[in-house]
């Protein structure tokens, strides 16, 4: 079990950290470590290596907003129906049945503000069983997925030390 | 004008300072030569040490630690290491390891006295002995038997003035660590030779195959034993001072005499951050162990891929690889590890003569640190043309 979770905690950090590095952290055999990935993959343990982009600094603006939806469960649709829906979508990043004062938590990323609000409006709240939207506008990012994004101090550690 | 101490003279003055001087100075160095974690003490400790300070505890505490603490330091002990110590009289919480050696060594020692120190050994014993007007007596030991000294080997260097004995285990800097039987062996011959032990466990937490072995808990050992530790390598937490003595009364009453005119108390602060890592700590302790032994195999990996031959360490975050093919002393390959391929390494013999001919490589370096630095090693290695 170990050995799953050691493998698994190297890759959900770097995805692309090599077999035979992995194999070194982990002390297998390359061979070991790749059957072993295959059959994560194969049970979508691992679902789908992806990359963290800064489209900022290749210019390219996104506009991030949180929904939150009240879903009127009258309607028949229940919030499976509802949340798979809206899943669909490929401006929607996440979206997420939650406890509490609303019922679905929806991440949205278009182009504009505008874009943003045109698709809540045509997309979201069209939807019959969509009782009520409230729509936050994301002002800046600090940490994403597990891993901070701004810029760190170093804490001030000595380079050499006995 | 008047000449200092002669106390002094026999301390080295470190020639070894402007190498560090340069590589504190140089940007861009892949540094293995550091000795203490590269992580941040964890969130929920820091936050215990900012909520004391929040809260006005910005004042002196009893003189021999927190009471708080020093409960929380014996039920751990007992806890994991099945050992007894009374927080009233048998504990004294001082401003890390660092502190403890001192003040012990000058309640422990008698100018003459001798204490047995193993090397390669960490930097501070010896200076700390000579501080305290005693003799340092050093037992060389080899990588053929994972740097760990014989009983042999000891009983050799006792004389009638023989004090005591310091281990260091895990070891700074070999990653050595001695197994239950050996420590034992150990134990009879300080029974029998009627010597305390100094047991420096600061890295107890970090082991990798095998369980630490508290050196006052074999069988009679306890009274004999001051164990010193602390938080600085288990919690991340060297920035903030805060380590711990335990031994018998007599002991620790008078290390507590001069902690007191000398130190007064370690940082409330730090101690009340100390008692959220003793309640707390364990997970995210057990975190940082699991990432370094990742770190430590790909290490060990990499200095082998590179032709250095290093015994597997399984304690402490170093590694203490041969560099004997490369025809270089330590002291020059070090230098020109870090002129050619900006890698610094700390030259073994800086840790005592038989640490010549070794260098001292920490993992406490991210794993792609590592694999950069083993891959400018091999190069390095491979420029040699040996
Ligand atoms: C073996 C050993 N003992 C003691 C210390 C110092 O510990 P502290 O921070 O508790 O003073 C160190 C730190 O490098 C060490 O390596």
């Amino acid at each position: 079990m170990t050995f799953i979770m050691d493998v698994l905690e190297i890759l959900e950090k770097n995805a692309r950290t090599p077999t035979d590095e992995i194999a070194k952290m982990v002390g297998r055999s390359v061979e070991e470590v790749e059957d072993l990935i295959k059959q994560l993959e194969e049970e979508r343990v691992i679902h789908k290596y992806k990359t963290m982009i800064d489209w900022e600094k290749v210019d390219r603006e996104y506009v991030y907003a949180l929904i939150e939806i009240n879903i009127n469960l009258s309607e028949g649709e229940g919030y499976d129906g509802v949340a798979k829906r809206i899943a669909k979508f490929p401006e929607v990043r996440s979206v997420r049945l939650v406890s509490g004062a609303y019922d679905l938590s929806v991440v949205v990323r278009e182009k504009t503000l505008k874009d943003v609000a045109y698709f809540v409006a045509d997309r979201i709240a069209t939807i019959e069983a969509v009782q009520r939207t409230v729509t936050h506008f994301s002002l800046k990012m600090y940490k994403e997925d597990g891993e901070i994004v701004y810029q760190r101090d170093e804490g001030g550690r000595l380079a050499v030390s006995l | 004008m008047k000449p200092i101490s002669k106390r002094m003279e026999p301390i080295p003055a470190s020639g070894i300072r402007k190498f560090f001087d340069l590589i504190l100075s140089t940007p861009d160095v892949i540094s293995l030569g550091v000795g203490e974690p590269d992580f941040v003490t964890p969130p929920h400790i820091s936050d215990a040490g900012i909520k004391a300070i929040e809260e006005g505890y910005t004042s002196y505490t009893s003189n021999w630690g927190l009471i708080e603490l020093r409960e929380l330091i014996s039920e751990a002990l007992k806890h994991e290491y099945g050992v007894d110590y009374d927080p009233h009289g048998e504990i004294l919480v001082t401003s890390g390891v660092s502190e403890a050696l001192d003040i012990l060594m000058r309640v422990l020692l008698d100018p003459g006295d001798e204490v047995i120190v193993i090397e390669p050994t960490y930097v501070s014993y010896k200076p700390c002995i000579r501080f305290a007007y005693g003799e340092p007596v050093v037992v060389p030991t080899e990588s053929s038997n994972e740097f760990k000294p014989t009983v042999e080997d000891i009983e050799v260097k006792i004389t009638d003035k023989t004090k005591a004995l310091v281990l260091g285990y895990p070891n700074n800097p070999t990653g050595a660590i001695m197994a239950k039987k050996e420590l034992e062996a150990i134990a009879n011959l300080v029974n029998e030779y009627d010597l305390y032990v100094i047991s420096d466990e600061i890295y107890s937490k970090l082991t990798y195959n095998g369980k630490h072995t508290c050196f006052s808990s074999l069988n009679g050992m306890q009274e004999r034993t001051i164990l010193l530790n602390g938080f600085s390598k288990s919690h991340a937490m060297t920035g903030w001072r805060i380590g711990y003595a335990c031994g018998n009364r007599e002991i620790i009453e008078a290390m507590m005499k001069v902690h007191q005119y000398t130190m007064l108390c370690a940082p409330v602060q730090s101690q009340l951050a100390a008692c959220e890592a003793l309640r707390n700590g364990e997970e995210s302790c057990k975190k940082m162990v699991d990432e370094y032994n990742r770190r430590r195999r790909l290490m060990v990996a990499g200095l082998e891929e590179a032709g250095l031959e290093c015994f597997n360490p399984r304690g402490a975050f170093y590694t203490f690889p041969s560099i004997k093919k490369s025809g270089l002393s330590s002291t020059v390959f070090a230098q020109r590890l870090f002129d050619e391929k900006k890698v610094a390494v700390v030259p073994g013999n800086i840790f005592g003569e038989c640490g010549e001919g070794f260098v001292r490589c920490a993992y406490a370096v991210s794993p792609e640190d590592i694999v950069e630095a083993m891959n400018r090693i091999k190069e390095f290695m491979e420029e040699l043309g040996v």
